[in-house]
């Protein structure tokens, strides 16, 4: 039995599921958060990045195990049901940047971890970080706009994110 | 009931045309109904017509609406706070249609768009029409449904107040969901009205005014997607998001060598692993290697039904499947290659596909030149792997499934499960990404299958990278031999394409392995043969991203820039003479090649990207211009080389003309994608295969663009008077010999081959 907490609550996995489960797939399967997408399976794409203490990771590497007792973060996390988007979420609406969209919960999450460690990011910056994602819709004009955008919100007021 | 013979939207390409058929002949040897004939399956006028009137709103009010939204038409309920629920049609694959298309719908109606609540429709023929997201068709061939829907129920929400006022409809107007009488100063809402507005007849189509462009108020602006906060927050919306109670997680598996069938499978040992509840043989049933959205594709497999994607996934790897391969594939992409090169060798042996004037005369009288082009396979890639959630239930099924043809998905399981097409269910859900890819649908058919054998339990089948990568309708791989002239005076005299392509039944092309005989530039020049020669193939082949196009606008703009060079000419100068007159290429069609349209945007993209500057020693502007799905493209690439071919795509700026703008936003975020994805396949994506087996299982070998390789675009719409067309595809072709001839300026090397990464250079 896993005890892992995601998103600020404690959540029990139960025994029918093998500890060794990437947290990519106890995230979807079983807690069915389903906000972190399945890409590749194999870290190329980095469409499962989640936070691990504030850390973007990708989560169809890490077995679940090895999450327990860490600040596990999803893009469910990141704002409550209904409360005002993060600045890097509202920058994303209003770039419009997502095409099909199913590569940008990974985008956003490493975009905010990004911006947590480094809050005016140059362009190098983010290839360095952004580059661990694919979006197959080739949405990143908009993407670095965005990040961008986000920063200069984050700057004006004054850190909260 | 009309008797006169069934004709498919022209507009559209030529496997959705055929598709369309296919349906009609199936639905009239499956039903008599007049209505179900007429509204299903005819063309988008005639649907609104009969989906506008009574029938169709008593079918609305049978299905949903609660009393608190008032149903106009399939396209539009207003409820009494004066908000509005508009439908989206068509399949969302990140074209942006779920945006765009209630955009239209909007504008007629003069709604407030803060006010719209966008919902995906129903599928349903009788409704809707045709529900496909392919060929970039949505905009086009609904923008007139789409605006008579719009001015429909405004025309009914004013004569609701002309008749409450006792005033003449004549004088009253509408803006943002509000009906005003000037004269008398009154004003009611649409959320007031829209009670009575429902009782009233429906107007005549032909008495409807539609609004002129320079009053539009929405089209034409940007606005962001109605799904942005949905996805920006993780809500589920994908297909691979889906589940209902007590559900299993499938894989399925398929042989590696194309077409080979199961002989025996260590089933017994799967089924004792963690969290496996079952697994079985499941058997071929139709054809998965030929493109056929709307038939039964099951290749014969293994099936894991697990507690989890992961365990289904574990078990997978476990299985030991003996396959038999007596009818299975044994191509090769080395032999394909060896093959061409013969054929090339020998362009008297090949088909003509169609000629004019005296080429063989002007390559008598003129400095020929000649060059053969290699194009590989490639893959989808859709960021979601293929999946579908299906429930067999006896006598009928439900299904959950992001298919961009989600009625042929229909048409296919109920030829698959001998259902009638009224027991089957299907929700459409969003698709992450499609590309062509979920035209067909295998993963559809193979769901529906397996819950069936499974004994009537939901699953969701869920194909993995692998699994996606290695069983796709790819994009053909090919050949294309060209010979040309130019005269004395520097003058393109002939053009001879000798295309050499793919072939199941050694008659015709493949799916999307065609070429028409009139393709650029042979629909410009007076000397001109189109020859075509076939390769036995059974990889299978579907449309991908502008079909077609997308490998041949590489091989015809290069080798166009081959000839400016030959006959010492500007790029430029060279292909705006090609074009010659300003005409349609074919008269009076307003979905052909315009020579006037094309020079425009050829001429309007050298301007702004400074064509004849002077560049940085080691860099390039290169040119090239492409028209596909009624669009007129023209790129310039700005490119450098460096000793070791190492390339760099700085900008690529593009000039379109597609007509009036629906949504700006959308607009230019498929123009920037579709340049991002051409950069990724222009230089470093391929499909081999040897033995029948694909050789890139996933994105290691694969590598798709990220964002440090990703080139600045700049978009610029011509927004000329001609209708609008589609936009997610024809921004794609031009761009890979773009960057081909500016590597070709900078190193007086010419690329021949896609990838270029096949001859060395890499990003
Ligand atoms: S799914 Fe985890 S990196 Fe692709
Ligand atoms: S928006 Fe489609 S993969 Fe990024």
């Amino acid at each position: 039995m896993l005890s892992l907490n995601v998103n600020g609550q404690t959540l029990e996995v139960g025994e029918d599921v093998d500890p060794k489960t990437p947290l990519l797939w106890v995230l979807r399967d079983t807690l069915g958060l389903v906000g972190t997408k399945y890409g590749c399976g194999v870290g190329q794409c980095s469409a499962c990045t989640v936070h691990l203490n504030g850390v973007a990771i990708q989560s169809c590497q890490v077995p679940a195990e090895s999450a327990v007792g860490q600040r596990i973060t999803t893009i469910e996390g990141l704002s409550a049901p209904g409360a005002t988007l993060t600045a890097v979420q509202q920058a994303w609406v209003e770039e419009d940047v997502p095409q099909c969209g199913y590569c940008q919960a990974g985008q956003i999450m490493r975009a905010t971890a990004l911006l947590a460690r480094l809050p005016k990011p140059t362009d190098a910056q983010i290839d360095n970080d952004m580059a661990a994602n694919i979006c197959r819709c080739g949405t990143y004009t908009r993407i670095r706009k965005a990040i961008h955008s986000a920063a200069a919100k984050i700057a004006k007021t004054g850190g909260a994110s | 009931m009309s008797s006169k013979p069934f004709e498919p939207n022209p507009y559209l390409p030529e496997y959705l045309q055929k598709l369309e058929i296919e349906r009609h002949e199936q639905s009239l040897a499956l039903s008599r109904r007049t209505f179900i004939k007429l509204t299903g399956l005819a063309g988008g006028g005639l649907v609104l017509a009969m989906s506008m009137g009574p029938g169709a709103r008593q079918a609305l009010a049978q299905t949903k609406s609660p009393a608190a939204e008032v149903t106009l038409n399939p396209y539009i309920q207003i409820r009494p706070d004066n908000t509005i629920v508009l439908y989206a049609k068509n399949p969302e694959i990140g074209q942006g249609v779920k945006t765009s298309l209630p955009m239209i719908v909007a504008e007629e109606l003069d709604a407030d768009w803060s006010t719209v609540e966008v919902r995906q429709a129903v599928i349903d023929a009788k409704l809707y029409g045709p529900q496909v997201a392919g060929g970039s068709t949505s905009t086009p061939t609904n923008w007139d449904p789409l605006r008579k829907a719009g001015a429909t129920a405004r025309a009914m929400l004013v004569a609701a107040a002309a008749k409450q006022w006792n005033v003449p409809a004549s004088e009253l107007t509408t803006e943002n969901n509000v009906v005003h009488h000037v004269k008398s100063n009154r004003s009611a809402t649409y959320g007031e009205l829209a009670e009575v507005a429902a009782t009233l007849p429906v107007p005549d189509a032909a008495t409807l005014q539609l609004k002129p462009r320079s009053s539009y108020r929405l089209l034409g602006k940007r606005i962001t997607g109605v799904d942005n906060t949905k996805i920006v927050t993780g809500q589920p919306l994908f297909g691979i998001d889906f589940r209902v109670p007590g559900m299993l997680f499938a894989t399925f598996t398929k042989a590696p060598a194309i077409g080979a069938h199961v002989k025996s499978a260590n089933i017994d040992e799967i089924k004792k692993l963690r969290g496996v509840k079952d697994a079985f043989i499941v058997g071929q049933q139709g054809d998965h290697i030929g493109f056929n959205p709307g038939g039964p594709a099951v290749g014969s497999g293994v099936a894991i039904l697990a507690s989890s994607t992961w365990a289904a996934m574990q078990a997978k790897k476990q299985l030991k499947i003996t396959w038999d391969e007596t009818n299975a594939s044994s191509d090769s992409w080395t032999d394909f290659k060896a093959q061409a090169k013969v054929l090339a060798a020998k362009p008297v042996a090949a088909q003509v596909l169609g000629q004019a004037g005296d080429v063989d005369g002007a390559f008598a009288g003129g400095k020929t030149l000649d060059a053969m082009y290699t194009y590989h396979y490639v893959s989808h890639a859709d960021l979601e792997p293929q999946n579908t959630t299906a429930w067999f239930k006896g006598d009928h099924i439900e299904i959950w499934t992001p298919s961009q043809t989600p009625q042929a998905a229909v048409d296919a399981v109920a030829a698959l499960l001998g259902l009638p097409k009224d027991k089957i269910t299907l929700h459409q859900l969003r698709g992450g990404g499609g590309f062509g890819r979920r035209l067909a649908n295998d993963a559809v058919c193979e769901a529906a299958a397996i819950s069936k054998q499974a004994g009537g339990i939901p699953v969701k089948v869920q194909w993995m990278r692998e699994d996606d990568m290695t069983f796709d309708y790819y994009r053909p791989g090919g050949f294309h031999s060209f010979k040309a002239s130019v005269d004395k005076g520097g003058k393109l005299s002939a053009w001879q394409g000798h295309f050499i392509t793919v072939s199941r039944d050694g008659k015709a092309p493949m799916t999307a392995a065609n070429i028409a005989p009139t393709e650029f530039p042979a629909n410009v020049l007076a000397n001109q043969r189109m020859l075509q020669s076939l390769i036995s193939s059974r990889v299978p082949t579907g449309p991908w991203r502008a079909p077609g196009s997308n490998a041949i606008a590489f091989a015809v703009q290069s080798f166009l820039h081959e000839c400016a060079v030959a006959a010492k000419r500007d790029h430029l100068e060279f292909l705006l003479e090609v074009m010659g007159e300003p005409r349609f290429t074919v008269a009076d069609n307003l979905r052909a090649l315009h020579t006037g349209r094309a020079a425009n945007v050829i001429k309007t993209v050298a301007q702004r990207a400074g064509w004849g500057r002077e560049m940085p020693q080691g860099s390039a502007l290169g040119l090239a211009f492409h028209f596909s799905h009624a669009g007129h493209f023209a790129e310039v690439a700005e490119v450098s080389v460096d000793a070791n071919k190492k390339v760099q795509v700085h900008k690529v700026w593009v000039v379109a003309d597609i007509g009036p703008i629906v949504n700006l936003s959308g607009a230019e975020n498929q123009c920037q994608g579709s340049v991002v994805d051409a950069v990724s396949t222009a230089m470093g994506l391929k499909i081999t295969f040897e033995k029948g087996r694909v050789e890139q299982t996933n994105f290691d070998k694969y590598p798709l663009v990220r964002i440090d390789k990703a080139p600045e675009v700049d978009v610029h719409f011509v927004e000329s008077n001609y209708p609008p067309t589609g936009c997610g595809e024809p921004a794609f072709p031009p761009a890979a010999p773009a960057i081909a001839n500016a590597i070709f300026t900078v190193t007086g090397q010419r690329v021949r081959t896609l990838p270029f990464s096949a001859e060395g250079y890499t990003l």
